[in-house]
């Protein structure tokens, strides 16, 4: 589902963020991508929806190499992608149903529909009953879930996470991880980013352990 | 095509209810834009309304020939048969001295003056239509005219009409002029307009790009926003013109009764409103689309 061969990244300023990287995750796995703040987690999880590209190596995505995808096919692929962002991009203009609705809106499905999938992305997640609200208004817990939400109203095939609990309680980022996990039984291939050793250990899943832009075991 | 449809139904509800979350601005940009489109428009409208005193027959050229008061009418009528045979004239109308006098009777304030006359003034005259409206060729004509001994007077009627038909082509020119100009001001404005929203929606713009939004999609509702700001500057500037056009008619009357006239100034006509709205909504567009075309591409999440 997701390989990548000797993957390589250097940024503009001389900075190595990855060297060497090769791994291959099959549908419907559950891994964490651990190691420190600065190891590359960030960047390996940014290669797979191609908001960056690497320098060298090739990421595949359903058999597609998505570092040389032309910018005109990359929303296509982003589609396929449920991303919680680590800054997570909600907007607070709108109301929580509006957030999680914006994915739905360059998608086939007419109003009620979408509303539908709205309603049950955000039930999946315990926000249903503050769909009216603004994001403002919710807890940090909340938020992460709402954008978790947001992430799977299209139903894609991988869930990828940015340092999902990085703000959170111990309480609520178990929550957050029992709702990726609920994900991950129903298929949906997982992928979340954390240097929480804590809560890796809880859920016992495959790690990816990157330092310093290699992966150590 | 449903969900095509849907999304430009959706594109054209984000822009309105951008333009409603503000409202000031949006009205702003409005009255900018209409005020500079109502000058050349207004202009347009006043060369319209002036066209209807000047135009017709009045520009083709004439030459009227005033025959020497001791002149037979045996004279005026061998003239005439002359002139009928002669290449360069397409046709003639013989106004005898009896009817011009009739004429000048029926002219308003000058009946009086006919009145005292004792014996009637006015020579028998022709007027000829030339073939040639070259003004070399009208000359020559002329000159051959005068030089017959029947002949006291030729006046070319064509000169002053050609003066303010070249006078009125000038003024087009500059309205034209004006017209562009105001158009790339209007480009330029809803170009920055544009710019400060892309700015605004900047953190909107980034997550649509990466959960997936094509740029057409992004774009959508700039285009809109673009367009209907334009079609709002366009209305205004007919509100502007209609009002003024009002106003200045009212002068307009007085000064047209003094000359027995019913002349008024017109503002545009429903089709020329109608493709001033639509000029304008186009400019908006163009506008939205260049600052669209060079900042939504600057937006790039990392």
């Amino acid at each position: 589902m997701i390989s990548f061969s000797a993957v390589a990244k250097r940024y503009a300023g001389g900075q190595q963020a990855l060297n060497g990287v090769g791994f291959s995750i099959a549908q419907g796995e559950f891994v964490f991508i651990a190691g420190h703040s600065g190891a590359g987690k960030s960047t390996l999880l940014k290669l797979i929806p191609a908001i960056e590209r690497p320098s060298s190596g090739s990421v595949l995505v359903n058999g597609q190499n998505v570092g040389s995808l032309q910018r005109a096919a990359l929303p296509y692929l982003r589609r396929n992608l449920g991303i919680v962002f680590q800054d997570q991009k909600l907007l607070y203009d709108r109301s929580v149903f509006d957030n999680v609705l914006l994915p739905l809106a360059f998608s086939d499905f007419d109003g009620r529909e979408a509303a539908k999938r709205v309603r049950a992305a955000l039930d999946k997640v315990g926000l249903l009953a503050r769909d009216r609200a603004s994001p403002v208004q919710l807890s940090g817990g909340e938020q992460q879930r709402l954008a978790i939400a947001r992430a799977v109203v299209n139903r894609p095939a991988v869930l990828i996470a940015d340092e999902p609990t990085a703000n959170l309680d111990a309480a609520s980022a178990i929550e957050i991880l029992e709702i990726f996990a609920s994900f991950n039984q129903v298929g949906v291939t997982v992928l979340v980013a954390t240097h929480d050793e804590a809560l890796i250990a809880r859920f016992a899943r495959r790690v990816l352990r990157l330092a310093r832009g290699s992966i150590v075991d | 095509m449903k969900t095509w449809l849907r999304q430009h139904r959706q594109a054209l509800a984000a822009a309105l209810r951008r333009i409603a979350g503000n409202k000031p601005a949006a009205a702003l940009n409005a009255l900018v834009i209409g005020i500079a489109l109502a000058l050349p428009a207004g202009g347009y409208a006043l060369l319209d309304s002036l066209r209807a005193v000047t135009g017709g027959s009045a520009i083709e050229p004439r030459l009227s020939v005033f025959l020497r008061i001791e002149a037979t009418r045996a004279d005026a009528e061998a003239l005439v048969a002359k002139l009928k045979d002669d290449a360069r004239v397409r046709d003639v109308r013989f106004v005898p001295r009896e009817q011009a006098l009739n004429e000048l009777r029926a002219v308003e304030g000058l009946a009086e003056v006919a009145a005292a006359l004792n014996s009637n003034p006015l020579p028998d005259a022709l007027v000829l239509r030339p073939k040639s409206g070259e003004p070399a060729d009208l000359e020559t004509l002329a000159a051959a005219l005068r030089a017959l001994p029947a002949v006291d007077v030729v006046q070319a009627d064509a000169v002053w009409a050609r003066r303010l038909s070249a006078l009125a082509a000038t003024a087009r020119l500059a309205i034209a002029l004006l017209a562009t100009l105001l158009a790339f001001g209007l480009v330029a404005i809803t170009f920055n307009t544009i710019r400060l929203q892309i700015l605004t929606q900047r953190a909107e713009i980034e997550l649509a790009k990466l959960i997936g939004a094509t740029d057409a999609f992004i774009r959508r509702p700039f285009l809109y926003l673009g367009a209907l700001q334009g079609v709002a500057g366009g209305v205004v500037a007919l509100a502007v013109l209609w009002g003024s056009f009002s106003a200045l008619n009212v002068g307009v009357a007085e000064l047209a009764a003094s000359y027995e006239s019913a002349f008024r100034l017109a503002a545009l006509a429903p089709g020329d409103a109608l493709a001033l709205a639509v000029y304008s909504g186009g400019l908006g567009w163009l506008g939205a689309y260049l600052s669209v075309s060079k900042y939504l591409l600057e937006i790039e999440p990392v």
